[in-house]
């Protein structure tokens, strides 16, 4: 009971991690809430059922044309649909509900709305601790440290990051300072999109895939980020794993009530916006912005 | 009285086309089943006529006092689940049933409003958008009570024929619309509401020094919101005969925000497009499903959102009526775009 409940809490919560660090990213520098976010998700994990069950690909083929592909969607979205209205914002996130309806609808056309499933990329189990974990797990968690320790580095560390860090917190001092706003908000969509599809890739063999299965991960990525603070990374890994926690525990106690995770995962983000209105490491943004 | 009404008319509505057009409109929607009473049409007109009080509901909480929430299915869905309850628990009647359903919705609202009290901005969007989906995970959760994803049918319908439903609807709409145009007016020399929600969408901090109590509006803001979303919903139950899952879930929420976005934010009249044009249209178009166009009902709906903000993101019906209107620079009237003079001041328009 308890190690499944770690373990159940650690995929799941690595796979929401990924998916809220993207969304917290593209709000932090564009003040976009990106409603299609998941869409990408959905996106990545159709693409590689496209290559390695309709084509016959291999594995290794198969991620390696679907993640710059969805990728590349993601950017172009930004650049032609999201970037020209950017000034309206209730008229941005209509333009991101209205994305992934059409990427939603576009599935079921193509691929009707059944459900489908992927072989796991790596199969068979490994025993750790006297407890036999799924290798696909393995690879989640692995893919999972590895992600956000690289997009850590990315930002911490490199001029692209200083300047992703500069334009999350004042886009016109920025501009001052030489650094292209509108570039460096198309690199955090794409690399936002990136997480989410890499996110799709190693889940993918685990969920189900179907045309609605954005809808869930991202009321789930919505109640992480303002749990965890709108903008802060930290807040959305932190995030990521409490509510994973909670629906986790939820679905292995009360097997029979399973709908509930929902009404405690948003009960737990209630009470923290109750407690402290900014989430646990909330970003302070100025008021007023162009 | 009756001189005073022709006056307003004579030279209040006759010189501005889009206000012809809006009254032209009305009269339509009233003799229609003159005309067609076919079930289909009338159903189709119906579930429009209380979509548009939902969609305007939605405007004046978020478009005018600027409050903008993100799970306004909350009210009508609430409201419906209410209704369909007492109606299958205590076998009451629509004219007891939608009464208190209104007043559940309501009641929710005031619920909703008090954390969203402390927040603004995204945090308040995203905690409103929460809130139907817990509720949905509830109802989900006690299926013997709530019938789960298959809903709960066998709610009467309103009135004994689809006539007298279309018209019962119909009249709750245009009264619902006048209300909350007049309680959104900001010129108004009677009613503050207007102005005071401009005044909080605009500047809450300015407002308040003002010493108006923000809280109180924005309760009532939330009020009214939820009582019209609530009708409306009670109302769409009885109409359908059965309420579902759909009623509580984002797409019901979404559908509003659709439908005011795509006419035009911060008017009433922009919502009635809305919906007349997305869903009443996009419904006779598709036939019911028979041809293309109405398999892929929601796909062409995307795309034209879509279409729309990108080349006109201030709204359809904003962008119709600044091509047939023109405000006078002097005294603010509106005037139609072909005078070469107002029609007041006589100020040059060019």
């Amino acid at each position: 009971m308890i190690e499944q409940i770690i373990i159940g809490t650690l995929v799941t919560g690595g796979v929401y991690a990924l998916l809220a660090v993207g969304f917290s990213l593209i709000f932090g520098n564009a003040r976009v809430i990106n409603m299609a976010h998941t869409g990408f998700f959905m996106l990545g994990a159709y693409g590689l059922y496209y290559f390695i069950r309709r084509l016959g690909l291999g594995a290794a083929p198969a991620i390696v044309i679907t993640v710059p592909a969805v990728t590349l969607v993601g950017i172009l979205a930004y650049r032609f649909l999201i970037n020209p209205i950017r000034e309206h914002h209730a008229a941005v996130l209509l333009m991101t509900v209205a994305i992934v309806l059409v990427f939603q609808e576009s599935m079921t056309a193509v691929f009707s709305s059944l459900y489908w499933s992927i072989p796991s990329l790596i199969p068979g189990f490994t025993d750790i601790l006297g407890v036999s974990v799924l290798n696909q797990h393995l690879l989640v968690l692995g893919v999972v440290v590895a992600v956000i320790v690289a997009v850590w580095l990315i930002l911490a560390r490199t001029k692209l990051g200083i300047a992703l860090r500069a334009t999350a917190q004042d886009a016109e001092v920025a501009t001052l300072m030489g650094i292209s706003v509108p570039r460096t908000l198309m690199i955090t969509m794409g690399i936002a999109t990136f997480l989410a599809t890499v996110a799709a890739v190693v889940v993918a063999p685990i969920w189900t895939i179907h045309p609605a299965m954005w809808a869930g991960p991202l009321v789930m990525v919505l109640v992480i980020v303002v749990l965890g603070g709108l903008g802060s990374i930290k807040g959305a890994i932190i995030g990521a794993f409490i509510i994973a926690l909670v629906e986790v525990s939820v679905a292995i106690l009360m097997p029979e009530r399973a709908y509930l995770k929902v009404v405690f995962a948003i009960l737990a983000m209630v009470i923290v916006l109750i407690v402290r209105p900014g989430g646990l490491f909330g970003v302070m943004f100025e008021e007023e912005r162009l | 009285m009756l001189r005073r009404l022709f006056k307003d008319f004579r030279f209040g509505v006759l010189p501005v086309p889009g206000r012809i057009i809006a009254i032209v409109f009305f009269i339509v929607l009233f003799i229609i089943p003159l005309i067609n009473d076919s079930k289909y049409t009338l159903f189709v007109l119906t579930t429009s006529s209380l979509l548009v009080i939902f969609a305007v509901s939605w405007d004046l909480l978020s478009g005018y006092s600027g409050q903008v929430n993100f799970g306004h299915a909350l009210f009508f869905g609430v409201s419906a689940y209410t209704v369909a309850l007492l109606h299958k628990y205590f076998d009451l009647q629509p004219w007891a049933t939608i009464p208190i359903g209104t007043l559940v919705a309501v009641g929710i609202g005031v619920v909703t409003c008090i954390p969203a009290l402390r927040l603004r901005g995204p945090y308040l969007s995203l905690l409103t958008m929460a809130f139907p989906l817990m509720l949905l995970g509830l109802v989900m959760a006690f299926k013997d009570w709530t019938g789960g994803e298959f809903g709960i049918p066998g709610i009467p319908p309103l009135a004994g024929s689809h006539v007298g439903e279309y018209y019962i609807c119909l009249i709750v709409m245009t009264v619902s619309v006048l209300i909350m145009w007049k309680l959104t007016d900001a010129g108004s020399k009677y009613i503050r509401t207007g102005l005071i929600f401009h005044a909080i969408r605009e500047d809450e901090i300015a407002a308040r020094a003002s010493g108006i109590n923000t809280i109180n509006y924005k309760i009532l803001a939330f009020v009214i919101g939820g009582f019209f979303a609530g009708l409306a919903g009670a109302l769409y139950a009885h109409v359908l005969g059965t309420v579902s899952i759909s009623y509580l879930s984002m797409t019901m929420s979404f559908r509003a925000i659709i439908y005011v976005v795509f006419g035009g934010i911060v008017s009433i009249y922009g919502p009635v497009v809305g919906v007349y044009t997305l869903q009443t249209l996009l419904q006779f178009a598709g036939q019911a499903g028979q041809n293309f166009l109405g398999q892929n009902q929601i796909l062409i709906m995307s795309v034209i959102v879509i279409l729309v903000l990108i080349f006109m993101p201030e709204g359809v019906a904003v962008w119709i009526r600044d091509k047939i209107e023109r405000e006078c620079p002097r005294c603010k009237l509106a005037n139609a775009a072909w005078r070469k003079e107002c029609r007041a001041c006589s100020a040059s328009l060019r």
